[in-house]
């Protein structure tokens, strides 16, 4: 008997791949976005509350990498390129850009670190290896600790053209690799100093004011927070039929609050 | 169907089930040859071996800092688990009185199942910190690593030597014990030499899930690529570079990364045939015969 009704839900999930395999026909239109893995978690969402609402649209998010976002769309190989930063003149050539929200990147330390502020020059120093103490920047004595993110993550390459200007990072910083564990690591260490995207920041790590002035929507819609990155979708000329639509979705009300919910800066 | 049939049949259907091991770890060496090959070629084999900058972003590709990084993390975790796990080993089959026994036995396996994520977690939150209050630097070290590795490999070694004490014949005992040796002089002349072949093979088990770990390793060891001055700087290992960097990699960054599981297997193959050449040549000159 066990192995009768075994065989009986074979059958019927075997059933229920098949429709859902090849019941849904392919009459839907394809969306096909791919770029930066910073935006892929936004858009990602974007696409699936997309879809939920114009069922016969089918929107495929990928990563990649900014660069890989750009060039494909440039080749028409995908509909919607994605971008975490600003397209340099010589990547523009025909491309229009739709900023859908700026991130903020948010520099942590203990808090029981007296530090409350480090200037754009001053945290370059210390995360190159020029500044090693806490009491050259007005803290307490100790060696600082420094906690970075590994090589391809998001934040470390937003980090690092937003503050290193093609400085190296100190060869014994701590990689950890997620912003949890950064945060961890902050959380403990009253020596440490790392950077996590603002989406993450909760008051169990301090966030230090970059040049006087701290991480906030606010200071980062009004472009005087300048640790802050776009987030774009990169179209290659004017987007036409379902992109066009979906674009004008994201930029509506009903995408910019989604937006909001992943802790992007909306754009309007 | 006839009886030779029968046979025939189920003699190859276990050759199969035998065999199917091999084959998936011959697909599985064929498969990180083809990804990992196109980088050594690009990179050159001993620059890639030897080198020791790792940069991907900059194209450069050196994993030696990892390799040692690998052998320091193994070695010093095998040098705290193997006389911790046979000296325990020794205490549950030979003395321990059965109550201990009933809650030291299940205790060790529970160790065994606790997933290494959790080990991870565990070693980051209490351990860290600890190691950094009592020895400076940031916490995050080698030793740290290897201490988490300690308490994950210990149940292997425990078990596997125990079921080896276990299984040496209780007239060797008798006849060491009739002679008026001492229940420790027993121990050390009779049962543990008789039972070396099978705690070697605990060590070899023990090793292989060390330098294979990488979850629990990539959270506390701190992941940077530097030759350590000492067992408390961080290192990285070559596991944690596979894992901390294969979600991005493309192009030669990519294979390269696969050129590293190359390098891991054939430090795991070496090992292996340096331990079971112990193996067996304790077998032969102690005459224990039985295991």
């Amino acid at each position: 008997m066990d192995l009768k009704y075994g065989v009986g839900l074979l059958v019927i999930l075997i059933i229920i791949i098949a429709v859902l395999t090849f019941g849904t026909g392919s009459n839907y239109d394809r969306i096909e976005i791919a770029g930066s893995t910073s935006v892929q978690p936004v858009a990602e969402k974007l696409a699936e509350k997309y879809m939920e609402e114009h069922p016969n649209v089918r929107v495929d998010v990928m990563g990649g990498g900014s660069g890989l976002g750009i060039r494909s769309v440039s080749q028409d190989i995908i509909a919607i390129g994605t971008s975490s930063k600003a397209l340099k003149t010589s990547e523009k050539d025909g491309l229009i850009e739709y900023p859908i929200g700026r991130e903020g990147i948010v520099v942590a330390v203990n808090t029981n670190n007296p530090v409350n502020s480090l200037s754009k020059n001053q945290l370059k120093d210390i995360f190159s290896g020029n500044i090693t103490n806490w009491n050259e920047v007005g803290g307490l004595d100790g060696r600082i600790n420094l906690v970075i993110r590994e090589d391809g993550s998001g934040t470390r390459s937003a980090f690092e053209d937003l503050v290193m200007n093609k400085t190296k990072v100190k060869s014994d910083a701590i990689v950890q690799t997620s912003t949890e564990s950064i945060k961890v690591a902050v959380k403990q260490d009253p020596n440490a100093i790392g950077y996590i995207s603002l989406a993450h920041m909760t008051p169990d790590v301090k966030a230090l004011k970059i040049d006087g002035v701290s991480p906030s929507i606010e200071t980062i819609k009004d472009g005087t927070y300048k640790l802050q990155r776009p987030f774009l979708f990169v179209t290659n000329g004017e987007p036409k039929g379902p992109v066009k639509e979906f674009i004008d979705w994201c930029l509506g009300p009903e995408g910019q609050e989604i937006v909001k919910n992943e802790k992007i800066v909306p754009e309007t | 169907m006839s009886k030779w049939n029968e046979e025939f049949f189920i003699e190859k259907g276990l050759l199969l089930t035998a065999i199917s091991s091999v084959i998936v770890i011959a697909l599985i060496i064929i498969f990180i040859f083809r990804e990992g090959l196109p980088a050594l070629q690009s990179v050159g084999f001993f620059s890639f071996l030897f080198g020791m900058e790792w940069a991907p972003s900059n194209g450069q590709y050196g994993i030696f800092p990892m390799i040692i990084g690998s052998l320091g993390i193994t070695a010093l975790s095998l040098l705290m688990a193997v006389p911790l796990g046979v000296f325990c080993a020794i205490f549950l089959s030979e003395i321990a009185p059965s109550k201990i026994r009933k809650i030291l036995n299940p205790t060790i396996q529970t160790l065994a199942g606790i997933p290494s994520v959790v080990y991870g977690f565990f070693g980051l939150v209490l351990l860290v910190p600890f190691m950094r209050v009592q020895f400076g630097g940031t916490g995050f070290s080698m030793f740290t690593a290897s201490v988490i590795l300690t308490v994950m490999i210990l149940p292997i070694i425990v078990s596997v030597s125990e079921d080896a004490l276990r299984s040496i014949p209780v007239e060797y005992k008798e006849a060491s014990l009739a002679l008026g040796a001492t229940h420790w002089q027993t121990i050390k002349n009779v049962i543990f030499p008789a039972a070396i072949p099978g705690i070697i093979t605990s060590v070899i088990l023990g090793m292989g899930r060390a330098i294979g770990e990488t979850l629990a390793i990539i959270m506390v060891a701190g992941n940077v690529v530097q030759i350590p001055g000492s067992i408390m700087d961080p290192v990285r290992a070559l596991t944690s570079n596979i894992a901390i960097e294969m979600g991005y990699a493309t192009g030669v960054h990519y294979n390269a990364l696969f050129a590293t599981g190359i390098v891991l297997v054939f430090m795991i193959i070496v090992l292996l045939v340096i331990a079971n050449y112990f193996h067996y040549k304790k077998k032969v000159t102690i005459g224990g015969g039985y295991l």
